[in-house]
């Protein structure tokens, strides 16, 4: 095994690791620290598979900004050691109809798909650039629909911040 | 340096090792100096000698620290969340050493030069406000968690305004890898960022061109404004006076590690020490010319020996970052603490409009011209 497939599995073993204790998680404290495990373990995936900018996009919102908000808000509630969540199943039919669903549509896709293997070694490249480029070219309307998203969320908030 | 290293071991995974390991030794070197500095900077300050009782003029007193330290009970609140405790000490010390990853000590010395380094080192390092919140959370004692809670909205708010500073500078030099805005201010100290950046032509690495031109006038006073919002931004994300409202002594004891003793302790501490030196080498990678010397040569380029000009290089690199610590432990023994009102106020109402109206004329002045 190469130093690549060894921190791969690595980082791989981190993150979906990492996911099953938020999932199963009874503590929201333990829950809320092991998502930053999961986002750094998806960052390097991204970095093994070359994508720096998407990497470090992934640690700047998800760790500097989601998570330390999530973190944040759960403290500033009473009681943060012993909320009940998740106490009871309900729903139970529905929901593992849903999920058995998505995932077997992801499974299907998965192997569906015709991967394909590049035998050039590949080097890393100034990736900012054209992803700037096609951002501001290509795809500016999707990029200003997601802004305006934003905004009215910002906005949204905001309103419901202040009528309280 | 890589080349010289696997010369010497070979190209195998020691080599990457030993490679990485490199600004740890740093480090230890640097936060002995810089913690010897403080208390004897402090004391003239105050028209005291300082320590002078170990060895020669107190000179040994930081390792006589570090002893103590090493020595002393590791205790654990009884009440505390113990794996989260322990695990919280290590992190924003890890936060500040990823960091260093990116910072080209000398033209020949630099972790990882990476295309997006500067965009990089500011995702980094918040992850130690993660660290910070675990620690203040998981000690279980208000003082601790109201540090951290502090803490966190402090440095979540000066981010935005030490971010939009870098952003000036690379919006300026086209390039987000600190080892091109470095090359970018070859020449000497009138061609620095802080001066208003290069007075002639400089060719960048990518076939980039910066050129001066009248613009330069303009350029003089915004990059001085941007480097003492960045600096100030800087300070306050170190938690340092005036900014040290998460560890108030007078009201919270010692903020988020109140609880922690020896080692774990240090590692805090090692962290800020890292920290002051991470946020003064950024400030003089973007505007006092990284580890280029003021009168743009070195000896070593001189007499056309290339290991003597990279030591000169990371020599001048490490006196201007250590002159930029000098000056915030000046600021801690001079300034008193900021109120939480004029914190937010001076970030929000202050910094953040004039980092956003500097990057617009910026902005302007780089597509105009």
């Amino acid at each position: 095994m190469d130093y690549y497939s060894l921190l791969f599995y690595f980082f791989a073993v981190l993150a979906v690791g990492s996911t099953v204790v938020v999932v199963f998680s009874r503590n929201i404290i333990y829950a809320a620290f092991a998502l930053m495990f999961t986002f750094l373990g998806v960052a390097a995936l991204y970095i093994l598979l070359l994508a720096d900018f998407v990497a470090i996009v992934q640690v700047m919102v998800y760790v500097g900004g989601i998570l330390v908000l999530l973190v944040f808000g759960v403290m500033l509630t009473k009681n943060i050691t012993n909320v009940d969540f998740g106490g009871k199943s309900m729903n139970g039919f529905p929901a593992s109809l849903i999920v058995g669903v998505i995932m077997g549509t992801l499974i299907l896709l998965v192997t569906r798909t015709l991967w394909f293997r590049s035998d050039v070694p590949l080097v890393p490249e100034n990736t900012t650039k054209t992803i700037g480029e096609l951002m501001l070219t290509s795809y500016v309307f999707p990029f200003e629909v997601a802004a305006v998203l934003l905004l009215v969320a910002v906005m949204g908030s905001a309103m419901i911040a202040r009528r309280s | 340096m890589e080349a010289l290293l696997q010369d010497l071991l070979g190209e195998n995974l020691l080599t990457t090792i030993v490679y990485c390991s490199l600004p740890l030794v740093f480090i230890l070197v640097y936060a002995l100096l810089a913690i010897l500095g403080e208390v004897k900077i402090s004391a003239w300050m105050q028209d005291r000698l300082g320590p002078m009782r170990t060895g020669p003029w107190g000179i040994i007193q930081p390792l006589a620290d570090v002893l103590k330290l090493l020595q002393k009970e590791d205790t654990t609140p009884g009440t505390a969340n113990k794996p989260l405790y322990n695990l919280a000490a290590f992190l924003p010390f890890m936060a500040s050493y990823a960091t260093f990853a990116v910072l080209p000590f000398s033209s020949e010395y630099v972790g990882a030069d990476l295309n997006l380094g500067a965009f990089y080192l500011i995702a980094v390092s918040s992850i130690a406000v993660v660290g910070i919140i675990m620690a203040g959370w998981s000690s279980n004692n208000k003082y601790s968690l109201y540090g951290a809670v502090r803490s966190a909205a402090q440095i979540i708010s000066y981010e935005v305004p030490a971010a939009m500073a870098v952003l000036i500078i690379v919006l300026f030099v086209g390039s987000l890898n600190l080892s091109d805005i470095t090359v970018a201010q070859e020449g000497g100290f009138w061609n620095w960022f802080v001066f208003g950046g290069p007075k002639g032509e400089v060719t960048l690495a990518d076939g980039g061109v910066i050129s001066a031109s009248w613009a330069n006038i303009v350029y003089f006073p915004l990059f001085g404004a941007t480097f003492l919002i960045y600096y100030v931004a800087g300070l306050a994300e170190t938690n340092r006076t005036p900014f040290d409202i998460p560890e108030a002594e007078s009201e919270l004891v010692s903020g988020y590690h109140t609880e922690y003793s020896g080692m774990k302790f240090a590692m805090f501490f090692m962290a800020e020490y890292a920290n002051m030196f991470v946020v003064s080498a950024v400030a003089v990678i973007l505007f006092f010319g990284g580890w280029q010397s003021p009168y743009g040569t070195t000896i070593g380029d001189l007499a056309g020996i290339r290991w003597l000009g990279a030591v000169e290089e990371f020599g001048w690199f490490t006196v201007k970052g250590l002159f930029f610590v000098f000056v915030m432990i000046w600021l801690r023994w001079t300034l008193p603490r900021l109120r939480v009102d004029q914190l937010m106020h001076v970030c929000w109402k202050v910094l953040i409009p004039a980092t956003f109206a500097i990057a617009l004329v910026v902005g302007a002045l780089v597509l105009v011209v």
